[in-house]
């Protein structure tokens, strides 16, 4: 960094040097929001950093985090980093064994606790943890009778830091000036699949180096308001709520409860905001179930306005321009409900916001962008200081994740996986060269996901590489990619997509017999049972175009080529499904035998004759005929 | 030193002796809990602590003063509080506002006053309101701060409910089954609450319960009632070890 600014304590000082009484945090505690000026951090960051010291904290110790989201928290943090060591958070819903390992593991002296409920968490493994010396509490609430010696509050560690202070008042600026922008500012514990957790290190210039670049394709300002509610021992949080609050000087707002996160969201009025898909569909969710509950008249506004949301959305991402009439119609629904609905949710201020973890159903993803919500999808990984691809703005495609962010290069190996390289990829993995070898190799950094590049740049991600299977030809496909995509629908409930060393893709469908029902009396077509409704001719007919929606996104050689609607929905009662509700793939492969030799015959239907078990262990036979449905 | 003292007292209605000469001490900084089974006599011993019921004999001593003549509410100004069996909240009115109503002992500002808002009557909404938050935090209930209790799940009530009793910051809080028709998660968070609130706060707490595993796990000491009479009062131990106790709830072995 050429302006000096190379870790995060020094730019708390800038800070506090140039925005002074500009709130940097804001903690919601009463009812009422609750402001913390950068001056008023940085001081609070200086007691809890020289009183670390003072408790013998050194260069190179680290202090584990683990708490809700509150101030104590980032302060934390940034107090190790001024002490010339690294923090590293736990996530808070760990239990024992997961928090004691991290802890031994990061060889942490200290932890900063926030209650009761994570100090016993601690005291219960303390004697595995030779290396604690202090656990730190900013909570004392039910404490009162605690008495092991190891125990100490957050604001005793403070007192102790300003007497410091007094004593040598050239300590905390020595401290700081030591710091440099190649040190490890934290550990980020990825939570492994298999095995213990791995704790990615990342150090100052990683981090900033991917904020910089991040702000240059999607900016913030230092007026900007930001709500923090995901946990702050995952990167992506860290990655605004510390690096970028830090380098842009933007409010970061704490909420009152994690049960209060969409109330507080409301009353703050975010600029910027990330989210995991869950929220976002929640909140798509919510407005729709409230809209049949309202008074009629807003029913009716809700009704006029909403396609006409949808109309100059579908435009923007065709990149086509907007007709004069339609445009002009726009503004006016604007008014009538597009303002009043985004002040409802909080998102009246909202400039750029994004999703990212898992795919978002294109629904929602519509949706937000027709009431004027620019919901970008991201993909990274911790090991890369967080963030790869995001939509740039004007350029937003509901299948893909974005294109690199600038400084970063992506690449697809041959065997199909998501290789990135840039200066945010960490030095290593803590205390696990085997694993860094595996992961690093050249310089790229190995996702362990599938993936392809679309023509115009962008990355699509399919799955986790151990769970792509190939067809006969070799073609690379990820069935759980395309059963998702096909879940999407509301019309279908379950799919199976099948194709593992066959010629092409089929897929055996479950309509969702609610909403499918709905739809047929709608159209006036009677049906009795689900296994007629599932037969019925029109019912091929909306599913197919359904289907012919998701092939559209696929590659051509990986497209579905014929589908069956099946005559009962999967059941975990069956073993069908697991009780998570994730198809049990070769149990379902087995038991429809017939009806997947079909779909790779010349037949245009298959006899079904078979016996069903009923709830009460009643078993009946079953005769039906299923239709096999071809696209083109 | 003994805070609160219950002596011989007799409750009839009509031709029923409801209470028949119980007596019992609850010391300062307590859980002191009242079992037995349905019928007991247990909230009807309540009443009588908190001025529903009148008894026809015996007396209840606060803090050295006989307050068997004073009427509940008096009584709510000497430090007592309650909740109830079946929830008694006013349900079309918020939760914040049902906690503001159990400051109302400790509103000085008049009907003029208060009704024109601005000046005193608002100054002194600040100081309860910032009280009310307090509680709110303490019970960890700020997300349903605005809702309407009565939109509220049963679990949730009843612990709006405690924090309205806590609003009227009692020095003894009597709690009338606080873990009836809770599943084991809300009944846990209820038994921490109580905990905290006795540790924490130093409140006093007097409290009938059904749940054994809950009374045995917090209280300091037992009283168990059985056809409104007093059969055993002791630390949980001892109750569990009592013969009489385990007669009246386990049944007569021949």
């Amino acid at each position: 960094m050429s302006d000096g600014l190379d870790t995060f304590p020094k730019l708390l000082v800038r800070n506090a040097h140039e925005f002074g009484a500009k709130p940097a945090l804001r903690e919601k505690e009463f009812g009422i929001w609750q402001a913390l000026s950068w001056q008023q951090y940085h001081d609070k960051v200086r007691d809890f950093s020289l009183g670390l010291v003072s408790l013998g904290f050194a260069p190179g110790d680290k202090v584990a985090i683990i708490g809700n989201n509150r101030p104590e928290w980032v302060c934390a943090e940034l107090a190790a980093q001024a002490a010339g060591g690294a923090s590293v958070g736990i996530y808070q819903d760990s239990n024992l064994t997961e928090v004691a390992y991290v802890i031994d593991h990061c060889d942490a002296k200290f932890v900063v606790a926030e209650d009761q409920e994570q100090v016993d968490k601690i005291l219960d493994m303390i004697d595995k943890l030779p290396k604690l010396k202090n656990v730190i509490y900013s909570e004392p609430r039910g404490m009162r009778k605690y008495d092991h010696p190891s125990l100490i509050s957050f604001d005793v560690v403070a007192e102790k830091g300003r007497a410091l202070h007094q004593a040598e008042p050239g300590r905390w600026e020595k401290n700081i000036a030591m710091g440099k922008g190649a040190d490890t500012a934290i550990i980020c514990y990825t939570s492994g699949t298999t095995g213990f957790p791995k704790g990615a290190l990342l150090t100052f210039d990683n981090l900033m180096v991917m904020a910089k670049s991040v702000n240059a394709v999607d900016a913030k300002f230092a007026s900007d308001e930001f709500v923090s509610f995901l946990p702050l021992a995952w990167i992506g949080e860290q990655m605004v709520s510390l690096t970028n609050s830090l380098l842009v000087g933007f409010t970061i707002n704490f909420p009152e409860d994690p049960s209060t996160v969409m109330e507080d969201i409301r009353e703050i009025g975010p600029h910027t905001m990330f989210a995991p898909p869950r929220v976002w569909e929640n909140m798509s969710s919510t407005v729709q179930v409230k809209i049949m509950d309202t008074t009629p008249f807003k029913r009716m506004m809700y009704k006029w306005a909403m396609p006409i949301g949808y109309k100059v959305a579908d435009f923007k991402f065709k990149k086509q321009p907007i007709p004069f009439g339609v445009s002009l119609l726009h503004k006016l629904s604007y008014w009538a409900l597009f303002r009043p609905l985004k002040d409802r949710l909080g998102l009246t201020n909202l400039r750029t916001c994004s999703t990212g973890g898992a795919a978002l159903g294109p629904d929602v993803f519509r949706f937000f962008h027709a009431l004027g919500v620019p919901l970008k999808q991201i993909y990274g990984q911790t090991e890369i200081s967080g963030i790869s691809c995001i939509h740039y703005d004007g350029d937003v495609q509901f299948h893909t994740v974005g294109k690199p962010i600038p400084g970063t290069e992506v690449k697809i190996s041959p065997d199909g996986e998501i290789l990135s390289r840039s200066a945010s990829i960490m030095p290593g993995y803590f205390k696990n060269d085997e694993a860094t070898k595996q992961t690093i190799r050249d310089g790229w950094l190995h996702s362990g996901d599938a993936g392809y590049m679309t023509d115009d740049g962008h990355l699509v991600v399919i799955d986790r590489i151990k769970d792509v299977m190939r067809l006969a030809d070799g073609t690379q496909f990820s069935p759980q990619f395309i059963e998702n995509r096909l879940k999407f629908s509301p019309y279908i409930k379950e799919a199976v997509v099948i194709g593992n060393d066959r010629p092409r893709l089929t897929a055996m469908i479950c309509i969702d017999m609610g909403i499918v029902g709905k739809w047929a009396e709608n159209q006036k077509i009677s049906y009795t049972t689900y296994t007629d409704l599932a037969a019925k001719e029109p019912v091929y007919g909306l599913l197919e175009k359904e289907v012919e929606k998701v092939n559209e996104a696929l590659p051509q050689a990986a497209k579905l080529r014929r589908f069956v609607l099946l005559y009962k929905e999967l059941d975990a009662d069956d073993e069908e499904l697991t009780r998570t509700r994730k198809v049990r793939r070769g149990f379902v492969e087995d038991r429809y035998k017939d009806v997947i030799d079909a779909l790779y015959s010349d037949q245009k239907q298959v006899p079904i004759d078979t016996t069903i078990k009923f709830q009460d262990g009643k078993t009946a036979r079953f005769q039906t005929t299923l239709f096999l449905r071809d696209l083109t | 030193m003994q805070q609160l003292e219950v002596k011989d007292i007799t409750l009839r209605f009509g031709g029923v002796t409801a209470v028949k000469g119980v007596g019992f001490n609850v010391e300062q900084g307590t859980i002191h809990a009242i079992i037995g089974p349905n019928g007991a006599g247990k909230t009807s011993m309540l009443n009588c602590i908190s001025g529903v019921y009148r008894p026809q004999e015996g007396r209840i001593v606060l803090n050295g003063q006989d307050i068997t003549p004073l009427s509940p509410y008096s009584r709510t100004g000497l430090g007592l509080a309650r909740t109830f069996q079946n929830i008694a909240l006013f349900k079309g009115m918020t939760v914040l506002d049902n906690l503001l109503i159990g400051r109302h002992t400790h509103q000085k500002t008049g009907l003029i006053a208060g009704g024109l808002y601005y000046g005193s009557g608002q100054k002194e909404e600040v100081v309860h309101r910032e009280y009310v938050e307090d509680i709110i935090d303490f019970l960890e209930i700020e997300s349903i701060r605005k809702k309407t209790v009565g939109t509220l799940a049963y679990g949730l009530q009843k612990r709006v409910e405690l924090a309205r009793a806590l609003a009227l910051e009692p020095k003894i809080l009597l709690l009338d089954e606080p873990m009836a028709g809770m599943n084991a998660e809300e009944k846990e968070d209820m038994a921490r609450f109580v905990i905290d609130i006795n540790e924490d706060r130093g409140t006093t707490i007097v409290m009938i319960e059904h749940d054994m595993g809950v009374v045995m796990d917090i209280s300091n000491r037992v009283v168990v009632l059985n056809f409104g009479q007093k059969i055993a009062d002791g630390t949980p131990d001892e109750v569990q070890r009592d013969r009489h106790v385990q007669k009246a709830y386990l049944g007569q072995e021949e």
